[in-house]
């Protein structure tokens, strides 16, 4: 089958799926529902957009397939950011309550924490992007200690609110976020697009991508500042689901055999848009909400997850 | 033409390419020889840029090739490194194409298309190019990535060791295209040989290095020599005339 014939089957379902979420049941409910299924699937759009593109951008530059994102620790410091407001400031204050704020102030802190990273790591001298995420791993897992710590000192009322925002999930989303969010994803991707095409390159490895003419370490050093954007939008929007990208990345690889990043991207994105449509009208209509999307990407992941280690270690 | 102006690396506080000034005339092959661990990678990587040095420059025809843009630079020299891992599948006719990247940024033209036709022709892999580059052998592999290199179509064409894993006809063959490249298409080639009667009967200059410097530096008749060779290698190697050609008989020295 040509990839073409796949991508637009992809596509095909990918829309049959949004469709079938923003209008099944909806009994003419075209003021109050429609709306705001429509926010919905937007904010998956754009969640699967950014951790597609965000996972399979971060697996090219670091030449791993089974890496997510997430080792830079920006989820961990999302958690711990929650944790210290509800904390510090209490549920009731103003960061914890108002969606926005807290929108904008999770972003910022995550940005500028991956800009301090790599500053300090690039400045250095040391290229090496492996020593990097060795220390993204190392601060995630600080971050972590740290939220853990807290949150066991935390008031149990107050906890539900911290583990709340533990998981991902769909069911909350403000819609000024996601119009917010669209114009930053938007304007990102508008800088990003001229460096889509030295991915190809980039895959080749380090050297033959310089013998190429590609500015290796700053295009490396500029899809980095890119992944960590795309990743604290979408964990700021519905909390951290970094492991979705592995999932959506790995099928992506499989199912169109490809080494052309346009085709690997697209693939991911649509791919993720049917798992978080789909699985999220599966989670409304046939668990009636007694579970979460999350807790069933966790599980299918996890499952697929220990498949891919096991086929690695086949391979190699 | 290429100078390398006191060119320096070290690891820690080992030199491994210690103050090394050499000039590669253009038009010509150059041929790098040396012991193991000399440094001969190294200063190849340097030049290209896979390698920032520590102290000297590099001069592309006379300007810095530090200031250079990569994509600039990419047109103007490649290299062929001495091992190529690759975790990505493609085939051979891929390969060839991404040589063309310099110029047309993955949008290949008609002009492209043939360039990288002309390119698997010369490497004579024209009927294995669908073929994927983790079926092939180790020679076919490596003739793959030279033929990328002709494809990306610089003036100077560097390459580390590129007669590794190669029968003696396809070394033949390989010695004789870098020939036919810098004689009727006018390329500079520098390239680094273990067996140095390749680098006798081919090359038109000889760069010696040992324990990261340049030992001997001179036309081909004036480096293949016992007095010389004996100097780079701590060998005693005699060198008999053939049919105009000067070889090293050093299997049982
Ligand atoms: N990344 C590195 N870190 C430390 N030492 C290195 C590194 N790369 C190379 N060296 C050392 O530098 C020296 C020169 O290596 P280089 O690869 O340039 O030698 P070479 O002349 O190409 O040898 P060969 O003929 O075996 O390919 C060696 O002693 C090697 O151990
Ligand atoms: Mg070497």
């Amino acid at each position: 089958m040509r990839n073409s014939i796949k991508m637009a089957i992809l596509v095909v379902i990918a829309a049959g799926c949004c469709a079938i979420y923003l209008f099944h049941d909806l009994n003419g409910s075209f003021d109050y529902a429609l709306p705001r299924r429509a926010v919905k699937v937007i904010a998956m759009v754009i969640t699967g957009f950014t951790i597609a593109y965000a996972t399979v951008v971060f697996q090219t530059i670091t030449h791993n397939r089974i890496l997510t994102p997430s080792i830079m620790g920006l989820d961990s410091l999302y958690l711990l950011l929650q944790t210290l407001i509800i904390f510090f400031l209490g549920s009731g204050h103003m960061i914890a309550v108002n969606k926005q704020v807290n929108f904008l102030v999770s972003v910022a802190v995550m940005i500028v924490f991956a800009l301090l990273l790599y500053r300090f790591l690039f400045k250095k001298g040391d290229q090496s992007i492996y020593f990097l995420l060795l220390v993204g791993i190392i601060i995630g897992t600080f971050f972590s200690s740290i939220s853990t710590f807290f949150q066991v000192l935390i008031d149990p009322n107050e906890f539900q609110i911290v583990q709340d925002r533990m998981f991902a999930s769909f069911n909350n989303i403000n819609s000024d976020l996601v119009w917010l969010s669209l114009i930053i994803v938007g304007v990102v991707m508008i800088y990003a697009w001229r460096f889509v095409k030295y991915l190809d390159v980039l895959s080749l490895g380090r050297e033959t991508a310089i013998n190429l003419g590609v500015p290796y370490d700053s295009i490396v050093k500029k899809m980095l500042i890119i992944v960590a954007v795309f990743i604290s939008i979408s964990t700021a929007l519905v909390g951290p689901i970094t492991f979705f990208g592995l999932i959506v990345a790995n099928l992506s690889y499989q199912f169109f055999k490809s080494y052309k990043h346009r085709i690997l991207i697209s693939g991911a994105i649509v791919m993720s848009i049917i798992a978080l449509v789909g699985g999220q009208w599966v989670v409304e209509r046939v668990f009636t909400f007694s579970t979460t999307l999350s807790v069933i990407i966790n599980f299918i992941g996890g499952v697929y997850f220990i498949y891919l280690l096991l086929k690695e270690r086949n391979a190699g | 033409m290429i100078q390398v102006v006191s060119l320096s690396k070290f690891y820690g506080k080992k030199a491994v390419v210690e103050d090394v000034s050499v000039t590669i005339q253009p038009r010509k092959i150059t041929s790098f020889i040396g012991p193991n661990g000399a440094g001969k990678s190294t200063l190849l990587s340097m030049v290209s840029r896979l390698l920032d040095a520590d102290t000297g420059e590099v001069l592309i025809d006379k300007s810095d090739a530090k200031k250079m843009k990569s994509n600039d630079f990419a047109k103007r020299v490649s290299i062929l490194k001495q091992s190529n891992y690759m975790n990505v599948r493609l085939t051979i006719r891929e390969l060839v194409s991404f040589g063309r990247f310099p110029y047309s940024k993955g949008r290949l033209t008609d002009e492209d298309e043939r360039i990288v036709d002309q390119s698997l022709e010369y490497m004579h892999l024209t009927d294995m190019q669908e073929r994927y580059l983790d079926e092939l052998s180790g020679g076919q592999r490596q003739r793959a990535f030279i033929a990328m290199v002709i494809a990306q179509d610089t003036e100077y064409i560097l390459l580390d060791e590129p007669l590794n894993n190669l029968d003696m006809k396809h070394s033949v063959q390989i010695m004789k295209i870098l020939r036919r490249l810098v004689d009727e298409l006018g390329k500079t080639v520098v390239i680094v040989l273990h067996d140095i009667n390749f680098a006798s009967v081919y090359s038109d200059w000889i760069v010696a290095m040992k324990d990261g410097k340049v030992v001997k530096n001179g036309p081909t008749e004036e480096i293949i020599q016992s007095e010389s060779l004996k100097e780079i290698y701590d060998m005693d190697i005699p060198i008999q005339k053939m049919e105009g050609c000067r070889i090293c008989v050093y299997f049982n020295s």
